[in-house]
């Protein structure tokens, strides 16, 4: 039973045997305790410290947890334009992180998508509890057609109530999809107050309050006894107007989070899901020596390799846009072969296929040593003058698109063995 | 105090209206008034016009006035309530009516007896009482069967321009719509705002004509009728439309045109009162106004279904406009319509790379549609969008300068255009539609099909040799 965290005195009475919520449990000097505590909304529940961040919330999708981690107690924004997927990439983290409990909260958006998590969610199991999602996962639900007001306060409710299982000891992840609604209904009732609008309507005081919601999450040493760490970390949605990122919402909240997931439309209209966009995405949260102490020894060095093909790829990119492919070297197409291998096998995952919908980062591991050992292969191949049409076309690299749909048990196995045969093909071109 | 004052036999008249600005007036005097409260403003001639509180503040409060304020002075005019809520009939007496925005006969008969009486606003449905929508409709277009399927329960708005033919594609929905066989079939609601006469000629032939008329409804709030009608006329039409889905257990297909003129209206009632504008003009609650219309849809458990297919015609052709910027965030998906494939005569001029339908995974598969739905509408979506991107290409460094396997896809878009997209006033079954999506992919090799299973290609891909 977690004690009300602004009490304080000795415990004079316990009440042993079965109790609902709202019948005492203990007397503290001689007032009765219930099970079922209040906390106003907007005030931020006490801990004894708060601590540094260095473990991640591991998500299961490829694209954040290789190359933008957010950590375990951290915030994240997910900006985009209508139909890049935020309410599926949320929904998927919703499913498939790392932590013990869920607060998801629908904020101003479809009811649709809230009856789409009471359907999905009773009948997935969360592999670490065998236990049914539901069953970790709190629901508030402020539909767009909803009272505008009551949008500012599921917010609050939202992240009150992530901070009471925190309080617990246990680690919590709450979505908010999208806070963009939240910063509207700020602004109307700012104007309704008459007060003088700032930047796009906005009030002035926009910035502190998305401070005082971002700053909420973190790692912390519980209050009280027995001694228990736990977290929050907050992944906010947010839905820019014509999906300009220039807007007041997405600044003011790529200053306070520490993960920057930034959706595109154009790799949505490619059909490129999730669509993170891997040059303008960033993460502040230094988690390269977890990964590399927990998981892979090669963690960080695939990691940047990786984003250094894709950077690569994408100025080459512009090049062969104007001047078609054949204006490249030899090497720089096989860069851009590399970086296709990249993009499609590696990063592109499928929320809807029962197998690819989450990756642990075991998995992850496995997948990207091949494509490194691919590029490996193709320069070596280059080196000894084969035509770079005949290796970029190789067969074999059709295979990697099959690598999503490996177990994560075979996976390890799977993975050695692909790379070398991708080794011997190359090497009898 | 308070029972005297709803007594339906009582009546407080007020004749104190200190302004009149646009289709609003500002009345003193009116303590106990409620927001949204339905008056009826009497002028010095006797004539009656109804009217709605918009604001009240203090002993002041707004009204607008429905039908107009022309007419209308400070003096000898005067504002009776009757404690009525902003309330409309329902009711199956309404089938075959045309009605004029505020529900209103403009058929020259007299007004429907309503079954019942419900509010125009409507209540938010809780998302527990909801059912996931996920039953297929076949509206018999291949660009929307295929690959942007419509469900029961739906919002998908059609994203037009000035002169491209939305309103074809609308009525054509509408009236050809199919359900499966669990269904009583389709109820439509038809809403026009701010339409022209011509317009509203198309869609009465259209979609009263023969036996339709017994289970469709016309509500015309034409272009030079009262704006302030406007606002009001997609909250009759859904209210009518929740009242035979929710109550009634029907399927009813709501179709709304022409949702920028509402918003046109939306920001004239907001300028007159004074409030701040946002984004190009438009008021800064135009998303939650527009939510509270649009998630006016969807399945409940029970059955019944309220789908909503609205026209929308973007401003100089832009997306990022806020009226289909707005939209895009609320709707489940969007029909856009291209003006460049309009002037090459395809009909249907849908663009499927900027549409979609969010709700299309629920819809197809192996027990509702076919089990190479999902697979097919993927590959020919890559397949397309690679057979654009050639296309750009080309344009600057020319056929000639085009790798083989890149021609390929270039034959397909053009293919793809001119028969998949292009069916004029065909109606294709959803087999024909799969069937034919198949025949498209059959210059490809098995290999570059990467978004289908081998399951599937074995199934259904039949390669053809360039040559043959």
């Amino acid at each position: 039973v977690l004690a009300p965290s602004d009490l304080a005195g000795t415990v004079t009475a316990v009440r042993p045997g079965p109790a609902t919520v709202v019948d005492p449990v203990i007397d503290v000097d001689g007032h009765p305790v219930t099970m079922l505590q209040r906390w106003p909304l907007r005030r931020a529940r006490p801990v004894a410290s708060r601590l540094p961040l260095t473990t991640p919330l591991v998500t299961g999708q490829r694209v954040l947890d290789t190359l933008f981690p957010v950590a375990r107690g951290g915030s994240a924004i997910i900006p985009g334009g209508f139909g890049t997927g935020k309410t599926v990439l949320e929904q998927a983290l919703a499913k498939f992180s790392t932590a013990d409990v869920v607060v998801y909260v629908g904020c101003g958006e479809r009811g649709n998508e809230l009856t789409e998590v009471l359907k999905q969610f009773p009948q997935l199991v969360d592999p670490r509890t065998g236990v049914s999602l539901m069953e970790r996962t709190v629901l508030i639900a402020n539909t767009s057609n909803m009272p505008v007001a009551a949008r500012e306060a599921s917010i609050y409710t939202g992240i009150t109530i992530a901070e009471y299982y925190r309080d617990q000891g246990y680690d919590v992840a709450m979505m908010a999809d999208s806070t963009s609604r939240w910063g509207e209904a700020l602004r109307e009732v700012s104007s309704r107050l008459e007060e003088m609008p700032a930047e796009d309507g906005y009030p002035a005081y926009l910035a502190t309050r998305l401070a005082g919601f971002y700053e909420r999450a973190g790692a912390v040493q519980c209050l009280g006894q027995p001694g228990r760490t736990g977290s929050v970390t907050v992944v906010g949605a947010v839905s820019p107007a014509g999906g300009d990122f220039s807007e007041p919402i997405t600044q003011n909240s790529l200053r306070l989070a520490g993960c920057f997931w930034a959706l595109d439309t154009a790799l949505s209209r490619q059909r490129h899901f999730p669509a993170v966009n891997w040059t303008r995405s960033y993460s502040q949260y230094d988690l390269g020596a977890w990964f590399d102490q927990e998981v892979a020894d090669d963690w960080s060095r695939l990691r940047d390799w990786a984003l250094a093909v894709l950077q690569r790829e994408e100025s080459l990119q512009e090049v062969v846009s104007l001047l078609g492919i054949e204006a490249l070297a030899a090497e720089e197409q096989v860069t851009l072969r590399v970086g296709r291998l990249l993009r499609e096998d590696f990063l592109q995952q499928s929320s809807f296929d029962d197998v690819d919908a989450s990756c642990p980062p075991v998995k992850q591991v496995a997948m990207i040593r091949v494509v490194h050992a691919a590029e490996e292969a193709m320069r070596e191949a280059l080196a000894r003058r084969v035509d770079i049409a005949d290796i970029a076309s190789a067969g074999v690299l059709a295979e990697l698109g099959r690598m999503r749909r490996w177990s994560t048990e075979d996976s390890g196995d799977s993975a050695t063995r692909l790379a070398a045969r991708v080794g011997e093909e190359m090497s009898s071109l | 105090m308070t029972t005297a004052r709803t007594h339906p036999l009582f009546t407080v008249g007020h004749r104190a209206v200190s302004r009149v600005a646009g289709p609003l007036i500002v009345v003193d005097g009116m303590e106990g008034v409620a927001y949204g409260e339905l008056v009826d403003v009497e002028t010095a001639d006797g004539s009656v016009r109804e009217g709605q509180v918009l604001e009240v503040d203090g002993s002041l409060a707004v009204v607008q006035v429905f039908g107009g304020t022309a007419g209308i002075g400070r003096h000898a005019t005067s504002v009776l309530t009757r404690g009525r809520a902003a309330r409309t009939g329902v009711g199956a007496d309404f089938f075959g009516r045309v009605l004029d925005g505020a529900g209103r006969p403009r058929d020259d008969q007299p007004p429907p007896l309503p079954d019942a009486y419900r509010h125009v606003n409507g209540l938010p449905l809780n998302p527990v009482a909801r059912d996931h929508p996920d039953q297929f409709i076949e509206t018999g277009v291949s660009a929307i069967d295929g690959l942007n399927t419509l469900v029961r329960g739906q919002k998908l708005p059609i994203f037009s321009g000035a002169g491209l033919p939305a309103n074809e594609l609308a009525a054509r929905i509408a009236s050809r719509a199919r359900l499966s066989a669990d269904s009583a079939g389709v109820v439509i609601i038809f809403a026009a705002m701010g339409v022209t006469r011509r317009e509203a000629e198309f869609f009465r032939s259209e979609l009263l004509a023969g036996d339709a008329a017994e289970r469709t409804v016309l509500l015309l709030n034409l272009a030079d009728d009262p704006t302030i009608e406007r606002l009001l006329t997609p909250r009759v039409a859904l209210t009518m439309a929740e009242y035979l889905a929710f109550e009634e257990r029907r399927d009813v297909l709501v179709v709304m045109t022409d949702v920028t003129a509402y918003c046109e209206a939306l920001r004239e009632i907001s300028a007159a009162r004074e409030e701040l504008p946002g984004r190009r003009g438009y008021p800064g609650y135009m998303y939650t106004d527009l939510a509270s219309l649009f998630e006016r849809a969807g399945r409940v458990r029970g059955g019944g279904s309220l789908t909503q297919l609205m026209i929308l015609t973007m401003p100089d052709d832009d997306i990022t406009h806020p009226i289909p910027d707005l939209t895009g965030y609320i709707t489940e998906g969007q029909i856009v319509l291209s003006r460049d494939l309009d002037r090459q005569g395809i009909s249907p001029p849908i663009d499927v790379l900027p549409s979609l339908s969010r709700l299309m995974n629920a819809g197809v598969g192996a027990d509702k549609t076919r089990e190479d739905h999902r697979e097919l509408a993927d590959q020919l979506y890559a397949c397309y969008a690679r057979g654009r991107e050639v296309r750009r290409l080309m344009s600057i460094i020319g056929e000639s300068g085009l790798p083989a396997e890149d021609r390929r896809y270039l034959a397909f878009a053009d293919a793809f255009e001119h028969t998949y997209l292009d069916q004029g006033d065909e109606r294709r079954s959803l087999v024909s539609t799969l069937d034919l999506g198949w025949r498209l992919l059959a210059p490809f090799p098995a290999s570059d099909l990467k978004r289908v299973s081998a399951e599937q290609l074995a199934r259904h891909h039949k390669e053809e040799s360039e040559s043959g």
